[in-house]
Order: structure tokens, then C-alpha cells, then sequence
């Protein structure tokens, strides 16, 4: 029996430069690159040196505080480079990538015909694991937790995104199996969160729990999902994963294959060939972006979210986007002034925009004001469908009372549930970036 | 425009980081930010930002001041002329009145922001545009007379003590506007009460009264305006609390623009009606302002200004939804309260608001202590059934 999921709270932002719905081929990646840093906390051990050749699906470095966490290779190659920073710091772990893919066979498994450890095994032991998030942190899931449930999200709310549905629709068979494998991890159930309007395939997946989502964003949001169905408590654990990698894991289980491909929608109105591109998780951002405005800030992920990549950089892991928007380094002379430059969106009432709420806005980066201190009240609640207190958390978080993040609900939320705050305070703070620390200290001192 | 943004970046020149004149960038910036929005792009979170800035919403709070402001002007110089027996133009009435009320902008302007440049520069921050709509409502709340520097030593005080010495803009406990008139009606308090003193040159008048109407009740003397005068407020008192009219337009700017909180506004009206109701049922014997009715309260006095423009500063009041119904609707009850009670002092909403100022913070405490509690059970709930 589906639920529902609606929300009030929020805002939907509409932006112009979507993608169309059609696929394209991306260039084959001649490198890619697996960053630790996208998966936020994992402190690497190098399994493989410089110039070693190796698999798709060979493990590359592993998690220093669990090394049942591996990171394995999404293509058959060489290992070029790895890249450091300050203290050795591993940044980047290039691999040149063969003209013709390779595969580590990991061999077939019917997960529902086999018991759960055997499954979970395997997920960890081949490196299908780094899908797998935890929360609270938003960290990689730990091999050793049992998750007391499992989300995903099909239906991405946040402006200019890839629609999941789109995304999954040729690899439903897949998608299926991973969902099958997922439900092997949990004592509780799996969840699927999915647009409530449409009458789309996804309703039709076994073994989960459909979550019918209705309302603005983050209405999608894994932890507006988490908060409406099972709320986090202290001390536990849930498990979220993408999509598009739950096809990723049910393809490993079905073929024996580890094929990380990843279909990314090109959008943003920068960008001149808004499409999705198939390619592979971590690649060329050239590969699939040829053609862009100068002076853009190309992102790996959404507008509220993602990350700033380089035109030669690669592409976030995990990433289903990549948005191409203009800087925003101009001068508006008078900006500042109450109903001046109303082409750009404003929630508040201070900008004629709220008079066309169907409108589509060209969106840049500029800050449109200065940082200063927190004055305005309310407006953070408006955009905040869970039942916390966000400024009240923001002010604990910057002030790293334990205590009070906890009793006013730091598990329950990550970076992502502040983005609209980010977006639409008055004081321009970075509310993400002070929710991460919070998380952070929590991370360390509680665990 | 661009020979404008190109002169503006050489004089910014000097005060760049390593350049001699670079501790005082806060104050070129703040300058240069009137002009310009700046070019900054965001670097951490979110990559968009919306159009509202801290500027855009203080200024939005200026607007929504004019109407009373201007109607202030002109009151101040229409209640000088009728005294002497003459009837102005709207022009020389409000000559009158600017003669009188802008030196004491400039004052409160040129003394606050003077203050602020110099704590943004000694502390390294951008200037805060909070000054803005406070340094035009210290002279609004004043009575038209006071003298310039009494206007700068209430501004000196609430700045630096009432604001700065909390830690500067979004610390400070008590609202600042309302800071700089409590020190002034304690510290000069003939200046700041009494029936001389809200007629500009009332005292040269002799034998002419100039009292405000809640003046009046606390002597328990008849009233010689009617509703209508009330509201619209050709009445005197402190310069720009008379028109409720004028307010009114103002509160409709702020919650329109969703400045300003209508919660606040909505529950002190509520909280203000009950009181006075309370009291016009219970009569007291001897008390002109118990009799006074509930509706009127509303309208004469301080208390629309004060509420629609002192209880809603965002950094001083509660904060939460919850509780700010709760503390505007406190603010209207004892502003009532203390007004009918202490017949030395008959207008109270500018202690009432001063005082839920200081409470706000445990109203919001237990609202949210609420949402911790809730949080706490179904913790609670969840050991007791793995137990």
C-alpha cells in the first residue's frame, strides 16, 4: 500500500535550461578520476600502485577506518597518477581508461535465492558498497551496521535535475535485481520514493515500500522522505542510495559485470547541448561538455548542491547532473533597491517576481548581496518541511553545542535539507557548510 | 555606468588588502555597496542566491516609515501654528516641521552610522544596514523639541550599549530605537514628559495646553478629539506615533513585503483589545484611562507605532512562529497595562516592548523546548519497545 509523502513547505524553483529528454552517447573518456573526496570522510589505503594495469571492478584504495569500504575501478585501464595535496593528502586517483572495457566476472547471483549474508558479502567485498550512504552524516554506510531501513529517491524535486525516471526507464530489469539485493541489508524496509502524478513504471517495482511524493522542493529530498515515514533517532541507522546505482549493484548481480555507467543530464542555460549523456562514473567533464558560454561556472550536480568542477576537472561520482550557468561577476548598479532587477527570483516579497509564480529565471552565482549577521526570522522555516527549528540548529552548529544539535535534531538532517535555506536567506550565510560542520563534530565526539 | 564602476574601483584603490588604507575598506565597501550590488559570486553551498539582501529589507522598512514620517513633518507644523491661533498651508506646515525634524535625522544618522563605520572598521566586518531604519526611528519616537545633542547622547547610548556592547547588529537583546528613548525619557525626563513639550514651542505659549490624549485621562480631563482625529492623528504627541492612518500604510508595506511579521502585529492588536476590554468592563472608579474605550487604545498613544514598528524588529522579538504570537499578544496586554496603572508615565508600550524584548528568548526557549521534547518521547518510545 503506497504512502504518501506530501509536503507544504518549500519552494520549486523554475529555472530555464533543462535538458531534453534524449540520450546521447558521451565521447569515451580517454581518464577518470576517483576523488575521496566524494565520498565525504573516507580516509584512503592505496590497494595499487602507479601504473598497474587493472579491471573494471578492481579494487583501487579502501577506507583506512574500514577496509570493508573499497572503492573499485569503473573502467578497465591503467592507473596513471595519483594526485596529492598537502600532507600527502590523496586527491585524485587517475585512471587512463583502455579503448576496449574489460570486466572482473564477479560471476551471477539471484539475490532473493540467497540469504543475506551472502548478499551483503558480496556487495562489500566487490566494492558495490560505496553506493550505499549512511544516515546521519551522509557518509559511506559502515559493513558492520544493519540499516533499520533503506531509501531511495526517484523523484528529484531540486531545479534543473535528471529525472530519475527517464534515467532508469532502459534498465528496469537491473534496477529491479539491485532493489532485490537491497532488501537483503535491512531488517526494515526499502523504500522508493516516486512522483506522485505520474503513472510511471517505477510504481510497478517489487519488494518496496512506494512512497508517492507531492509538493515543492525538497519534497524529494531522502530526509524529508526519512522524516515523513521513520523518523532518525540517536544511535540509528538508515541507508540511502541513488537511483541510478541501485541499477548499477542489480546489473553486478545479474551479469556478473561492474558497470558504472552514469547517464548525466547537461542543463543549465550555459550549456548549448542539453541532453543525457551516458558515460562513466568519474569521468572527463569534456567528455560529455563540449560546447558552453565563456566565463560559467560549470557544476557537477544541481544548482543548490552540487559541486564547482573545471571544464578539464572530472565528474562528481555520484552525480545525475551537470549544470552549466553563467558567473554572476557583474556590478548592478541600484540592486539593492526594493522592486529593481525583478528578472531575478526573490521568495521574499521584495522582488515583483512572486507576482509570476510560473515564470522560468535565468539564474547566475552572484551572491546578490553581502554576508551579514543573521536578522531576518522566518524566512528559514518557510522553506523547511521538516519539524526542526533551522535557525536554531545553524546557530548551534556554529557554536558546537553537542547537546543542542542533538536534541534539536542534527541526525536527522544533512547539508542537503539547508540548501534553500542557502539560498534564500536574507543574511547570505552558507547554512550547508555550517550544517557539515555541525555534522562533523558530531561525527567525531558521538559517532 | 561603467566610467562610474571604473572611477569607484581607483579611489577603492588604496584600501585593497596590502594597501596602506586597507583597515578601513568596511567603510569604502559599505559605500561603495550603496551604488553597486558587488560582483561577488558564491564559493561554498548553494551556487544561486536569491535577489533579497539585508539592504534590500532595511530599506523596504525605511519605505514603510515615509508615510509617517512626512505626516509627522506636517503634524509637528500644523499643531505649532494652531496653537498661536493661525491656520498653515500644508507647505508651511510641513516647513515647520522639517525646520524641526530633519537636523534631528542628520543628528541621529551622522552620530549612529559615525559609530558604526568605526566598529565595522575596528572589528573587521562589513557595516550592517540595521542602522538604517534605526537611526530614522530614534527621531520619529522623540518629542519634537528635544534638544540636538540629547538626540545624539540617546544614540551614543543605544549603540554602544545597547547594541555594540552585545556583540553588534544580531545580538543585542533590547530593540535600539526603543533603547535610545527609555534613556532619554529616564535621563531627561522633562524633556520627555509632562504637557509642554510635544507642541513644537508650546513653551513659549503660556496658558495654551498641548497635552496628548492619554495625558489627559491620567489628570482624568476631558477629551477634545474625536475618533476620527485619533486615527488619522492630527493630535499631538511624539513626532511621527500620532497617525495610526499612516501607520497603518506602513504596516501594510511591511507585511505585504512579508518584512515585517503580521503575527506580531495581528496578536499585540488582540492582546491590546482584550486588556482594554478587560478594563472597560471592570470600570475603575477614579481612572479616566479605565474608561477609556478598548478601541481607542489602539489608535492614540504610542502603541500602533510600537508595534507595528518597534516589536517587530526581527533581532530583538521571539523568534519562533509560536512564539511571536505569544509575544506580541504579551506586548498589547501590558502595554495597556502599564499605561492605565502608572499614571506618571500614561504611555506604556514603550516599556512593554522592553520588557517582552527580555523575555522573548525564554518564550522561544520553551516553544522550542517543545520540539525537543517531542523528539526526546519518541526516543523514549523506541528503546521501550526494543527493550
Amino acid at each position: 500500500m503506497p504512502t504518501d509523502v506530501k509536503i507544504k513547505k518549500g519552494l520549486k524553483l523554475n529555472l530555464k535550461g533543462e535538458a531534453t529528454e534524449t540520450f546521447e552517447q558521451g565521447e569515451n573518456t580517454k581518464t577518470v578520476a576517483l576523488r575521496p573526496a566524494n565520498f565525504y570522510s573516507l580516509v584512503p589505503k592505496m590497494v595499487l600502485k602507479e601504473g598497474a594495469k587493472l579491471k573494471a571492478g578492481d579494487e583501487v584504495f579502501f577506507s583506512k577506518y574500514s577496509a570493508k569500504t573499497r572503492v573499485v575501478s569503473p573502467v578497465s585501464g591503467t592507473l596513471k597518477e595519483v594526485r596529492r595535496g598537502a600532507k600527502r593528502k590523496i586527491l585524485d586517483v587517475i585512471i587512463e581508461a583502455d579503448e576496449t572495457q574489460v570486466y572482473k566476472d564477479f560471476g551471477v547471483m539471484d539475490p532473493l535465492k540467497s540469504d543475506s549474508t551472502e548478499v551483503k558479502d558480496r556487495i562489500f567485498s566487490t566494492g558495490l558498497g560505496i553506493f550505499l550512504n549512511q544516515r546521519p552524516y551522509n557518509i559511506p554506510a559502515n559493513a558492520d551496521d544493519t540499516p533499520k531501513a533503506i531509501y531511495i529517491s526517484a523523484y528529484n524535486t531540486a531545479p534543473l535535475t535528471g529525472s530519475a525516471e527517464f534515467i532508469l526507464k532502459a534498465r528496469v530489469e537491473f534496477f529491479q535485481a539491485g532493489i532485490n539485493a537491497l532488501t537483503k541489508l535491512t531488517g526494515g524496509k526499502v523504500y522508493l520514493g516516486v512522483d506522485k502524478q505520474s503513472a510511471s513504471f517505477l510504481k510497478d517495482i517489487e519488494n518496496v515500500e512506494i512512497l508517492n511524493i507531492s509538493g515543492p522542493h525538497p519534497a524529494g529530498n531522502l530526509g524529508t522522505l526519512i522524516h515523513e515515514t521513520e523518523p532518525m533517532n540517536r544511535g540509528e541507522r538508515v541507508w540511502t542510495v541513488n537511483p541510478e546505482d541501485v541499477a548499477i549493484i542489480g546489473e553486478q548481480f545479474k551479469t556478473g559485470k561492474y558497470n558504472a555507467q552514469r547517464t548525466v543530464a547537461v542543463t543549465g542555460t550555459s550549456a548549448k547541448n542539453r541532453k543525457y549523456f551516458k558515460t562513466i562514473a568519474g569521468a572527463e567533464v569534456k567528455s560529455i561538455l563540449k560546447d558552453f558560454e565563456d566565463n560559467s561556472r560549470i557544476i557537477s550536480g544541481n544548482v543548490l548542491t552540487g559541486e564547482k568542477v573545471e571544464a578539464d576537472g572530472y565528474l562528481n561520482f555520484f552525480a545525475n547532473e551537470l549544470t552549466v550557468i553563467p558567473e554572476g561577476n557583474e556590478f548592478r548598479m541600484f540592486g539593492w533597491i526594493p522592486f529593481i532587477d525583478n528578472n531575478i527570483h526573490s521568495m521574499s516579497k521584495t522582488s515583483l517576481s512572486w507576482l509570476f509564480p510560473k515564470r522560468k529565471y535565468e539564474v547566475n552565482t552572484n551572491i546578490n548581496g553581502e554576508e551579514r549577521a543573521l536578522v531576518v526570522t522566518g524566512e528559514m522555516e518557510e522553506v523547511m518541511p521538516l519539524d526542526i527549528f533551522p535557525m536554531q540548529l545553524i546557530k548551534a552548529c556554529m557554536a558546537g553545542d553537542i547537546e543542542k544539535m542533538e536534541s534539536l535534531g542534527i541526525y536527522e538532517v544533512v547539508p542537503e535539507d539547508f540548501a534553500l535555506i542557502d539560498y534564500t536567506n536574507t543574511s547570505k550565510i552558507e547554512a550547508q557548510s555550517i550544517i557539515r560542520g555541525g555534522l562533523d563534530i558530531m561525527l567525531t565526539e558521538v559517532g | 555606468m561603467n566610467w562610474i564602476r571604473h572611477k569607484i574601483d581607483q579611489i577603492k584603490e588604496p584600501f585593497e588588502p596590502g594597501n596602506k588604507l586597507q583597515k578601513y575598506r568596511p567603510a569604502i565597501n559599505a559605500l561603495d555597496t550603496f551604488l553597486f550590488v558587488p560582483d561577488h559570486t558564491t564559493q561554498k553551498g548553494a551556487h544561486i542566491r536569491d535577489a533579497v539582501d539585508l539592504k534590500r529589507t532595511m530599506i523596504t522598512v525605511v519605505l514603510a516609515l515615509i508615510p509617517a514620517l512626512l505626516f509627522g513633518m506636517w503634524n509637528a507644523g500644523y499643531q505649532h501654528y494652531i496653537q498661536l491661533g493661525e491656520n498653515p498651508a500644508i507647505f508651511e506646515a510641513i516647513l515647520h516641521g522639517a525646520y524641526k525634524i530633519v537636523p534631528m535625522i542628520v543628528v541621529s544618522y551622522g552620530v549612529g552610522l559615525g559609530l558604526e563605520f568605526a566598529f565595522a572598521i575596528m572589528r573587521g566586518h562589513e557595516v550592517n544596514e540595521g542602522y538604517l531604519v534605526t537611526g530614522l526611528l530614534i527621531p520619529m519616537i522623540m518629542p519634537v523639541d528635544i534638544p540636538l545633542w540629547m538626540v545624539a547622547l540617546s544614540v551614543i547610548f543605544a549603540v554602544l550599549i545597547g547594541k555594540e556592547a552585545f556583540g553588534g547588529t544580531g545580538m543585542n537583546i533590547l530593540n535600539p530605537a526603543l533603547t535610545a528613548r527609555a534613556f532619554a525619557f529616564f535621563a531627561y525626563p522633562t524633556y520627555m514628559s509632562g504637557n509642554k513639550i510635544w507642541v513644537s514651542e508650546a513653551s513659549n505659549v503660556d496658558s495654551i495646553s498641548g497635552e496628548t490624549i492619554l495625558g489627559s485621562l491620567a489628570a482624568n480631563k476631558e477629551i477634545t478629539y474625536n475618533t476620527a482625529e485619533m486615527f488619522t492623528g492630527i493630535i499631538p504627541g511624539s513626532i511621527s506615533e500620532t497617525s495610526t492612518l499612516c501607520i497603518a500604510i506602513g504596516a501594510l508595506i511591511l507585511i505585504l513585503t512579508k518584512v515585517g511579521s503580521w503575527r506580531i502585529i495581528l496578536s499585540g492588536i488582540i492582546g491590546a483589545a482584550v486588556m482594554g476590554m478587560i478594563f472597560n468592563v471592570l470600570n475603575i472608579e477614579g481612572n479616566g484611562l479605565t474608561n477609556f474605550p478598548w478601541y481607542q487604545h489602539i489608535i492614540v498613544g504610542g502603541f500602533a507605532f510600537g508595534i507595528v514598528f518597534m516589536a517587530t524588529d526581527p533581532v530583538s522579538g521571539a523568534q519562533t512562529t509560536r512564539g511571536k504570537w505569544i509575544y506580541g499578544f504579551l506586548i498589547g496586554l501590558f502595554g495597556i497595562m502599564i499605561r492605565v496603572f502608572n499614571p506618571a508615565y500614561p504611555e506604556g508600550i514603550m516599556l512593554s516592548i522592553l520588557l517582552l524584548n527580555v523575555f522573548a528568548p525564554t518564550i522561544d526557549h520553551y516553544v522550542i523546548q517543545g520540539n525537543v521534547k517531542k523528539r526526546q518521547k519518541r526516543l523514549q518510545m523506541k528503546t521501550v519497545k526494543t527493550a
